[in-house]
């Protein structure tokens, strides 16, 4: 959109762009969302999409969800739940009909491929037929045939339309699906469950939740992985026991994080989450109450990085947990980075390794420990502290 | 028509087939063989005017030519991407405009700084925030030199007045607060965005820096936003042939630096697409004159060399030729190291300003021909400028599609491609070597002496990387 669609709304944009989109890709759903200048000027997208369908520029059949995720109102993290909503909403109109035995995922706000792979594998030992509502993982990190296409289809229209007839849908985030799971709940009549699956009992929850939906077991694999990432945890405890933490990340990261890091014996201290609300302020409060190591935790909504450097200087800790970004506090505060969150620009491939489930914990606690004795190795250089074993 | 030509011709027409009529008409505009003497009248092609929707355009906005090309590189001024979070949030430190300084105390180059506009801003306006802010980074930031408001969409659709704020606010800070209106929806491209940025540089800082004594020898060195450090591998050649550089424009910038240029005894221009504006209107008015020049691998190098000394006077010819005669070596040994692992390659390159034209010859120093070539947001002069350093039925494209792109790609099969982050990973997908020529791909510098070495060492990792053999290609 230019000046004169400012002036004179992007009418003719929307027409245009989707014959040429529907031209060149031959897509069967085109998912359409705002940016600003469409929501400020109050563009009508239903009135526009349904125009498109009856001059007969895109067939009357091609699905076009939309959602209004203006940048001025709320965080990524939003634009992510109502256009997820809206896609839902949308393709399953009208298809409630008799129970397919599945169990819908929503990963949330997560670029972690390595997410998506998990908790397939998971439900997949578990014997539990299942839907992951928008599964972005090949999307991502397709494997490279010399090939590149756009549409992956992990996730079918045929399933999503079918998500309405599932025993469940499980969310493994809380605030970036808030409006999703309140309309699955509402308008599907479906049991909704929100557990983020970071840490031993975290996805322990996940599980037993699972079991009891679906009757199914856990197997002992799983246990086993369980026994495994404990004995990680046990081996490792006295390097991360009583190390104090700044944590930086979107809401549902901390959330996970920081149950992780109380564990092992951490002390998360300073917590910032820009895009948090009084909510969460809460849920972190609770979370902190529930456990010894999370005494010295205080939560910060609505404050930046910039916030967080003058935190770390006048109260410093040993660790650093955040995105990219947060190596410029990195630099400025000389606290060693773990990077975890969205976006992850500077480090090749993390995304590709899970952090949810008894895999993830396994990955997050070896990235922690093998922080804290690099630093250490740092700090003992010319000393007489330089071990080989540690 | 020559064959190559009609060979050309008849690729474009294949890949336009698929759109629709009044979309074909117009990219059929953008696209023409290369025609290098001129007489093809149908192979100029049409630039700088509206894409068509849903194509996926791999251009940018006005906010991305002001604040991300133009002003974000100036160091000690603070820059505010003024409205809603994700245009700041997005442009954050992605372009690699490296400066010296402590940032958070006297430069603020890394940090993304906005006022992140909520509902109630868009409803009630946004000015009285914008006050607000203004006043926090004062006072959080004593030792900044001035402050650059650079609007977002919204700023302009409801109408505030960030010129009566700025202004109310200079008096009392003692430095420039510059407001621009580089809204998104302004113009067609980042290009816009260039020229509005120009213009401010006019209004609010040129004239009003101090220099304290001048040399004939003086010269600023402009459009050069120092991506990876390439304006300080420019700048010492610039010394070494004995020329003073007052200024840098805009990489690695002063705020002082900005109001000084003019002073200058000769403006040399790199990217000439974004500041061509400022330059010109220089010579207007201070009569400094300006020159273009290329700072992209050998040729061009002693080309450039020899026309900035030919406008000084003997010492400077003398030592400019100095300069050639020991560099050249070390530039031989690059190409004797590389040019036998590169020699015939093809190379497709769609990038921005000046690279689609410079960077040909660094190329060709290394025996790899530019096959097809294009801009994202280029004018006619730009156009004018290409044709006739490419060879005849070359692929010219401009304002190109994701799907022209990997269309021409599939039919002109290039042993190497230069665009931007958008394409990167798709063509890692496709199995084509790609390097993202927007930032050097994480590397540099790639200007001058110091640039060239660097250019030949990663063309050759990426062209020749084993990595891509192991790709087990699907038919």
């Amino acid at each position: 959109m230019t000046e004169d669609a400012a002036v004179f709304g992007g009418l003719n944009n929307m027409t245009e762009g989707l014959e040429n989109a529907y031209a060149l890709y031959k897509p069967k759903m085109m998912a359409i969302f705002t940016s600003c200048i469409a929501e400020v000027i109050g563009d009508d997208l239903n009135a526009y999409t349904k125009g498109a369908k009856e001059k007969g520029v895109v067939p009357a059949e091609l699905l076009t969800p939309y959602a209004n995720t203006p940048s001025f109102v709320g965080s990524h993290i939003t634009g992510y739940d109502n256009m997820l909503r809206s896609i839902l909403k949308s393709l399953t109109s009208g298809k409630k009909s008799e129970p397919n035995g599945k169990v819908n995922v929503i990963a949330g706000f997560d670029a972690y491929t390595g997410n998506y792979r998990e908790i397939k594998r998971m439900l997949d030992m578990m014997d539990v037929k299942h839907t992951v509502l928008s599964d972005v993982s090949d999307s991502f990190d397709a494997p490279n045939t010399g090939q590149a296409k756009i549409y992956r289809g992990l996730t079918t229209i045929e399933d999503t339309m079918d998500s309405a007839n599932a025993m469940a849908t499980v969310a493994l985030q809380k605030y970036s699906t808030l409006k999703t799971m309140e309309f699955i709940s509402k308008e599907w009549n479906q049991k909704t469950v929100v557990k983020i699956p970071v840490g031993v009992r975290n996805t322990d929850a996940l599980l037993e939740e699972l079991s009891k939906i679906t009757g199914k077991r856990v197997p002992q694999e799983l246990e086993d992985e369980r026994g495994r990432v404990v004995d990680a945890m046990v081996d490792s405890h006295t390097y991360v026991h009583g190390k104090r933490f700044a944590l930086v990340g979107d809401p549902d990261l901390l959330l996970g994080m920081v149950s992780i890091l109380m564990e092992m014996g951490g002390e998360p201290v300073h917590i910032i989450c820009t895009n948090g609300d009084k909510n969460f302020l809460e849920d972190m409060e609770t979370l902190l109450a529930s456990s010894p190591y999370g005494a010295s935790g205080k939560v910060y909504i609505n404050k930046d990085l910039w916030h967080l450097r003058s935190l770390m200087f006048t109260d410093p800790v040993d660790l650093l947990i955040g995105n990219s970004y947060a190596k410029f506090l990195w630099r400025d505060t000389g606290t060693p980075l773990i990077r975890y969150g969205f976006p992850l620009f500077d480090r090749h491939h993390l995304h590709r390794y899970p952090i949810i489930g008894y895999q993830g914990a396994l990955n997050i606690v070896t990235s922690i420990v093998n922080t804290v004795l690099e630093e250490l190795d740092r700090a003992t250089i010319n000393t007489t502290s330089f071990d080989v074993i540690r | 028509m020559s064959r190559a030509i009609e060979d050309t011709k008849k690729m474009i027409d294949e890949v336009l087939e698929v759109y629709p009529e009044k979309t074909k008409k117009d990219r059929a505009k953008h696209i023409a063989p290369n025609d290098p003497s001129g007489q093809c009248a149908s192979c100029q092609v049409k630039s700088n005017v509206k894409s068509r929707p849903g194509v996926m355009t791999v251009r940018g906005c006005a906010f991305a030519g002001a604040k991300g090309v133009v002003w974000g590189p100036v160091k000690d001024q603070i820059t505010i991407s003024h409205g809603p979070i994700g245009c700041g949030q997005y442009s954050w430190w992605a372009r690699r405009n490296y400066y010296n300084g402590q940032t958070g105390i006297d430069t603020f180059g890394t940090m993304h700084i906005t006022t992140d506009f909520q509902e109630k801003d868009i409803v009630y306006g946004g000015d009285k925030h914008l006050d607000a802010a203004l006043d926090e980074l004062k006072g959080l930031f004593p030792l900044a030199k001035g402050i650059g408001i650079l609007s977002e969409c919204p700023v302009g659709l409801i109408g505030d007045d960030i010129e009566a704020v700025a202004k109310k606010k200079v008096k009392d800070f003692n430095m420039p607060i510059v407001p621009v209106r580089c809204e998104g929806f302004r113009g067609v491209s980042q290009s816009l965005g260039h020229h509005i940025a120009n213009d401010t540089i006019r209004d609010h800082i040129l004239g009003k820096g101090k220099l304290e004594t001048t040399t004939p020898y003086d010269v600023a060195l402009i459009g050069d936003y120092n991506i990876g450090g390439d304006a300080w591998s420019s700048r010492k050649m610039l010394e070494e042939m004995g020329l003073r550089v007052i200024a840098q424009w805009t990489g690695d910038a002063s705020v002082n630096e900005m109001g000084i240029a003019h002073k200058s005894k000769l403006n040399l221009i790199h990217c000439y697409r974004s500041m061509n504006y400022i330059c010109r209107h220089m010579e207007e008015t201070y009569g400094t004159p300006w020159l273009e020049f290329n700072f992209f691998g050998p040729t061009k190098i002693y080309e450039s060399i020899r026309k900035i000394a030919a406008q000084f006077d003997d010492t400077i010819k003398e030592k400019a030729e100095a300069m050639i005669e020991k560099y050249k070596p070390k530039m031989d040994a690059v190409i004797e190291k590389y040019r036998p692992r590169l020699e015939g390659k093809t190379v497709m390159l769609y990038v921005g300003g000046l690279r689609p034209r410079h960077t040909i010859g660094a190329y060709e120093d290394l025996g790899m021909e530019v096959v097809a070539s294009g801009y994202e947001f280029g004018h006619n002069d730009d156009y004018k400028r290409t044709y006739e350093v490419m060879k005849e039925g070359a692929l010219i494209i401009d304002d190109a599609t994701e799907y022209e792109l990997e269309e021409f790609t599939h039919r002109m099969k290039p042993d190497l491609v230069g665009a931007g982050i958008k394409e990167k990973y798709t063509y890692h997908k496709m199995g084509v070597p790609f390097r993202q020529m927007h930032s050097w791909d994480y590397s540099g510098p790639y200007h001058g002496f110091d640039g060239f070495g660097v250019f030949a060492r990663d063309m050759d990792a990426t062209v020749n990387s084993p990595t891509w053999d192991l790709i087990r290609r699907k038919k």
